[in-house]
């Protein structure tokens, strides 16, 4: 199956850069201000936009997005207002994939999601709790919708996992920089780099998109020297404090920081 | 005198195939967790399975739990208290009187001595009740480990004894305060510390809830509670119990003195879950009785959740049994009839909890008297000359403070 991303790196490729990834619980704050902050985002210089499930349970997510995803389920927001959301962005011409804890997947039932979302223009999903030796229903779901399955490794993972992992993959390999939490970080960890070069010399070909940590253009231009994407979450929830303008600018920031060729730190 | 029995291999009975190589009692279990993990869970497994086929592992666990916790632990009929059970003799399985005052010791040592084997100098918990908290502090006490537990804030408060028993162990505890604040975010702020530290840190799960091989290894570590129990009954009476009941917050109690009955068909095997205020209330945590599969905790098992997949907020009286989640083998035992789960409510456990201090002398942990609570339910149903073997889990010392307010007992009411 060819990926529904395959365009988006297909572009940024031949532009020498790196794609712009950010990521946003939807019904953060309200659905309607997620649906205009992921706009914001894209509008600033996003090329693909991470729309979070937010769940009671974000084992892998630090206070920044645990706190947002409180605020979302507090008001109400639901599954169906995720595939809203989805549907908004896609049907003004913008990249979304789902970010998902599984269990809200498995609730809704895996095939009925994969269903749904690619009704909703969706391309693919992010699972963070989900490898792929537990994901037979969702290997065959995300086929038969033609959706990409974004798995992820860390830097604890062996060679074997990493090969697995990547062939079980379409779209982009999530690599997780740090092993840790999310949330923004100071210094780039130097574990990403020497994680992107045992993927690419695993899985030569697959895009590579590294996250956890990022927070303003100069590490996103740090990032972009060794990685195919840029990925960026508790930054722009906490951007969302000064609304639209704010993660408009920090998608802005980030977006010339793909663009800026920069030494690969040493 | 009954033999020291330990971690041996522990085939099941029935289906020897169960579970299969990465954890899963048929469609339950499995590892749903971050990738990040894997590696540590694999580490995990290779050397349980190295350990538990070491004899100087088996000698220096058996050596301990001889010597320090006090094993075997005694059968205790309790003929005053069976008054109250429709004719049937009630026999308690007495781990309120291992050292630390639970069965919870069974499992830390064991895991303890793994921490020490894998060369990691840090161990982190989980705990509700704070009876999990206190055996890790003191395991980590007695090996030279350092020691970090996680405890929901509002169990903190209920549980203040405890807390203070552990930071008198050495330990850190460190009140949780996302969520729920209780035993469930108390689990999430323990992965979420593995993940960043899981180079040096162990992260020693209290139940037998959690990614494989949590569940197997937790069991197995506790299936000495269900050993010496079943040659107990057999010296004293001459035969198996009629039934053998528990109560089920995660399962590891349930789970340690089932596990050696799977086999026994003639045995009734009965968890007791907590139900609050009542099932019909939806202020409870009867996860087995009222749940629906789902993923919490890196396992597939019954869970309490909402139509969408949030885990729902649980209420019981009992913080150790206040949790949305179960461990993956009981939901297979459930699904195949094996094992049947029932709930009881608050009322109904701190009835049983003044009964059995009343009579026996004996004052339980109020998770234990939902076991209890059962057992007298059960007894009835079977009428005269049945026996039920009770897993008293733990002591009540840390209950004070909550039936003082049950009961009112410092205004002067009896």
């Amino acid at each position: 199956m060819t990926s529904r991303l395959a365009p988006l790196f297909g572009a940024c490729a031949a532009e020498h850069r790196a794609a712009l990834i950010g990521y946003l619980p939807a019904g953060f704050p309200t659905v309607d201000g997620s649906r205009a902050l992921l706009r914001a985002m894209l509008d600033g210089g996003c090329d693909l936009v991470e729309v979070g499930v937010p769940y009671s349970d974000p084992v892998l997510d630090g206070p920044t997005i645990q706190a947002a995803a409180d605020t979302a389920l507090r008001g109400g927001a639901r599954m169906r207002d995720v595939l809203a959301v989805v549907e908004s962005i896609a049907g003004s011409g913008g990249r979304a994939v789902v970010m998902t804890y599984w269990n809200p997947v498995h609730r809704y039932g895996v095939d009925a999601f994969a269903r749904d979302l690619a009704a909703a223009g969706g391309l693919g999903v992010i699972t963070p709790d989900l490898i792929p030796d537990e994901a037979q229903d969702w290997l065959g779901a995300a086929q038969s919708h033609a959706l990409d399955r974004i798995f992820l490794v860390a830097p604890s993972s062996t060679d074997q996992r990493i090969a697995a992992t990547a062939a079980a993959t379409r779209g982009f390999l999530y690599a997780s920089s740090v092993m840790g939490v999310t949330g923004a970080r100071d210094v780039v960890s130097r574990a990403a780099g020497t994680l992107v070069s045992r993927v690419r010399e695993l899985a030569p070909g697959l895009p590579v998109g590294v996250g956890l940590g990022v927070r303003n253009g100069a590490q996103a231009a740090e990032v972009a020297a060794f990685a195919d994407a840029v990925i960026v979450g508790s930054a722009f929830v906490t951007a969302a404090a000064d609304g639209e303008a704010g993660v408009h600018a920090l998608a802005a920031d980030l977006a010339t920081g793909v663009r800026r060729t920069a030494p690969q730190p040493a | 005198m009954t033999k020291m029995v330990s971690i041996q291999p522990a085939p099941n009975a029935a289906q020897p195939d169960v579970p299969d190589v990465q954890g899963h009692f048929g469609r339950y279990g499995g590892r749903f967790v971050p990738e990040a993990l894997i590696a540590a869970l694999d580490e995990l497994t290779a050397a349980y399975t190295d350990a538990r086929s070491d004899p100087e592992f088996t000698a220096r666990l058996n050596g301990l739990l001889a010597d320090y916790t006090g094993r075997p632990s005694p059968i205790t009929e309790t003929p005053r208290l069976s008054e109250h059970a429709g004719g049937a003799r009630i026999v308690l399985k007495r781990e309120d009187l291992n050292h630390t005052g639970s069965h919870k010791i069974n499992n830390v040592l064991g895991q303890a001595l793994l921490t020490q084997r894998m060369g990691k100098p840090r161990v982190i918990a989980e705990t509700g009740a704070g009876q999990h908290g206190v055996a890790t502090a003191t395991a980590c006490a007695l090996l030279g480990l350092q020691c970090v537990v996680y405890m929901g804030e509002v169990d903190t408060a209920r549980q203040a004894l405890n807390v203070a028993r552990m930071r008198l162990l050495g330990a850190e505890v460190v009140p949780v305060k996302t969520g729920s604040r209780t035993l469930k975010d108390a689990i999430n702020e323990a992965l979420r510390d593995w993940v960043t530290n899981v180079d040096h840190t162990h992260y020693l799960l209290g139940t037998v809830a959690g990614p494989h091989p949590f569940p197997v290894m937790v069991r197995d570590f506790h299936r000495v509670i269900g050993l010496e129990a079943r040659e107990q009954m057999l010296a004293r009476y001459g035969r198996l119990p009629d039934a053998v009941v528990a109560c089920v917050g995660g399962g590891s109690n349930a789970i340690g003195i089932f596990h050696p009955f799977i086999g026994d068909s003639s045995v009734r095997l009965v968890g007791f879950e907590a139900a609050g205020d009542g099932v019909d209330t939806g202020r409870h945590a009867a996860t087995l009785s009222a749940g629906e599969p789902g993923m919490l905790h890196g396992a597939l098992s019954y869970l309490l959740q909402d139509s969408d997949g949030q885990t729902i907020e649980t209420h019981s009286i009992s913080a150790g049994l206040d949790y949305p989640g179960v461990g993956p083998e009981h939901s297979w035992l459930k699904d195949t009839g094996r094992a049947e789960y029932r709930p009881i409510t608050d009322a109904q456990a701190m009835e049983a909890f003044q009964l059995l201090s009343r009579t026996e002398g004996i004052i339980p942990a109020i998770e234990s008297a939902h076991a209890v609570a059962g057992a007298l339910q059960l007894g009835a149903e079977l009428g005269d000359g049945a026996l039920v073997l009770v897993n008293l889990s733990g002591r009540g010392d840390k209950d004070v403070d909550t039936a003082v307010k049950w009961f009112n007992l410092l205004e002067g009411q009896q």
